[in-house]
């Protein structure tokens, strides 16, 4: 570590400068439209049953997506790291697609597939009665779609890491294989896989491209929180759009600082 | 799939072949097959169709300016990505780790939100008397902002790596701050800046939310292509939608591509 030269002092200077300008500030904005506009909107938000309707909404597809892709992302972990089969490169680099598809392609792709109307499957399955899009289970598609991939890779690199020591020790001791994976597996992996759930409840609970193609967003049904965000802003409810916003972004500082916390974790384990 | 039919090379036992093949057809009916549906319904039309949407001049204009604004904020990212993960890794000073969590914020922060907080000290009410709204510039700032990360958090963890002895080497044998820096830093940087600029290119080519909001969609002025899908989806014409969206896809795939290599330069160069 150099000791602080002018030219470091320099360098901090437009680092701190260019993030207070790009982030710091336009963070502190929304506390103040939120709460030292007038109003405490943020209440008036809460009050607001269609509001608290789309908060509800956003936490239960979030809930559905980190369920789904805890199981996805720890199967499909282990099976990459500690199997040899054909294709496995493809698998592994197809797995980050979702993250790199624009939001409003994942809506697309979705209502093409399963559109109640035009969609491949959605139709006869709309025929027998089931409808995915333009209602809940569409918006759990959407969500669990973009977040796929955080917890299978929150989770390869300490498998990779921990190694087979221990597993094999379990299983010259006559352990079965089910036996390896809840005893041995499964826990050493537990903070990467807490690490992960973070990450997919964040992303899930701030989708809104993807969500906003297949939801429909219908008031008091399919509207998620930041459908409403965008609903309210364009309706000049500028202080509500703002309080929601507050929201959002408490929930995503609070899934960083989680995630800050949890990865040491990784380390010691 | 039975274990009997895989290829001598696969080391799948009969449990782990049953959760191989629900993980995929899983992953395939919910990723795979509507993205192919995607490049499907693009092609429905013929060629001719999907040639003419793109260039459209009200589209063209649309994926020109994400091109450009997604280029532009790249470049930003490389010069300015690579002096915050110095500052990070090399300076010491109060507030670092403030610093650390305003840089990850674009990471989780609904890119939705994202273009209300801006427009919040960008947009018509700013206070710094700077509005964007319904500027092209609106859609490099949107895109500044979500893809502030990346260059960031690619070459951090390579500065950390880097062994500070052939700094004070080349410096010790009388060369300067500035070419040690460029000869010496910069080579072993450039990999992993190359990496970041990828995913940031990519990243800032597919966003939607922030510009939703941030950018008023002007036609041909500062609507960006993402928007432009979506105002084809509301007016249901899906093979046009699909033509734009099959062009985002085979961006993010190029992406996907290129940072393949890079990073297992980056991994080799780590060794």
């Amino acid at each position: 570590m150099r000791t602080r030269t002018p030219a470091s002092v320099v360098r901090i200077g437009v680092v701190v400068i260019y993030l207070f300008l790009l982030v710091g500030w336009p963070m502190g904005r929304v506390v103040q439209e939120t709460f030292f506009t007038g109003e405490n909107y943020l209440t008036m938000a809460l009050a607001d049953p269609s509001l608290r309707n789309a908060v509800w909404v956003t936490l239960a597809a979030a809930g559905c997506a980190v369920v789904f892709n805890t199981v996805l992302g720890v199967t499909l972990g282990i099976l990459l790291v500690r199997y040899q089969f054909p294709g496995k490169r493809l698998l592994s680099a197809l797995a980050d697609l979702p993250t790199s598809v624009s939001p409003i392609v994942v809506g697309l792709a979705l209502l093409l597939a399963y559109g109640p109307v035009h969609g491949v499957l959605g139709a006869p399955l709309a025929e027998a009665g089931v409808q995915l899009i333009f209602s809940f289970p569409g918006i759990v598609l959407a969500v669990t779609f973009v977040s796929l991939p955080l917890v299978l890779r929150a989770v390869i690199p300490v498998l990779q890491e921990i190694g087979t020591d221990q597993e094999t020790a379990a299983q010259s001791l006559g352990a079965s294989g089910g036996q390896v994976l809840l005893r041995i597996t499964l826990p050493s992996i537990r903070w990467a896989v807490a690490y992960g759930v973070v990450l997919t409840l964040a992303r899930a609970v701030g989708e809104f491209g993807a969500v906003l193609v297949v939801s429909g967003g219908i008031v008091n049904q399919t509207e998620t929180a930041t459908i409403a965000v965008q609903r309210l802003h364009q309706g000049f409810e500028t202080g509500q759009a703002y309080a929601i916003g507050f929201l959002l972004a408490l929930v995503a500082v609070a899934a960083l600082v989680i995630v800050t916390i949890l990865r040491p974790h990784e380390r010691n384990d | 799939m039975r274990a009997s039919t895989l290829k001598p090379h696969s080391t799948l036992t009969r449990p782990a072949s049953v959760a191989l093949g629900v993980s995929v057809l899983w992953f395939s009916l919910l990723v795979l097959l509507p993205l192919a549906l995607v490049v499907v319904a693009s092609a429905e039309d013929g060629w001719a169709v999907f040639w003419g949407t793109l260039t459209n001049t009200q589209t063209a204009n649309a994926i020109q300016l994400t091109l450009t604004a997604a280029a532009a904020a790249t470049a930003v990212n490389m010069v300015i990505g690579t002096l915050i993960a110095w500052v990070l890794v090399r300076d010491r000073f109060p507030g670092k780790r403030l610093v650390e969590l305003l840089i990850d914020i674009p990471f989780a922060l609904p890119s939705l939100v994202a273009g209300l907080v801006l427009l919040s000290l960008y947009g018509p009410n700013s206070p710094l008397g700077i509005n964007v709204l319904g500027t092209p510039y609106s859609v490099f700032l949107a895109v500044l902002f979500v893809t502030l990360p990346f260059v960031v958090r690619t070459v951090e963890p390579v500065l950390i790596e880097l062994d500070t002895d052939v700094e004070q080497a080349a410096e010790s044998l009388g060369a300067s701050r500035v070419t040690t820096f460029r000869r010496v830093v910069l080579p072993a940087l450039t990999p992993a800046i190359a990496a970041g600029a990828t995913l940031s290119f990519a990243r800032g080519v597919g966003e939607f939310g922030a510009l939703t909001l941030l950018t008023g969609n002007r036609p041909n002025v500062s609507e960006g292509a993402p928007i432009r899908i979506q105002s084809y989806l509301e007016t249901d014409n899906t093979a046009a939608a699909a033509a734009v969206a099959v062009f985002l896809l085979l961006v993010a795939l190029t992406a996907i591509g290129v940072f393949d290599v890079l990073s297992r330069k980056v991994t080799r160069h780590a060794d």
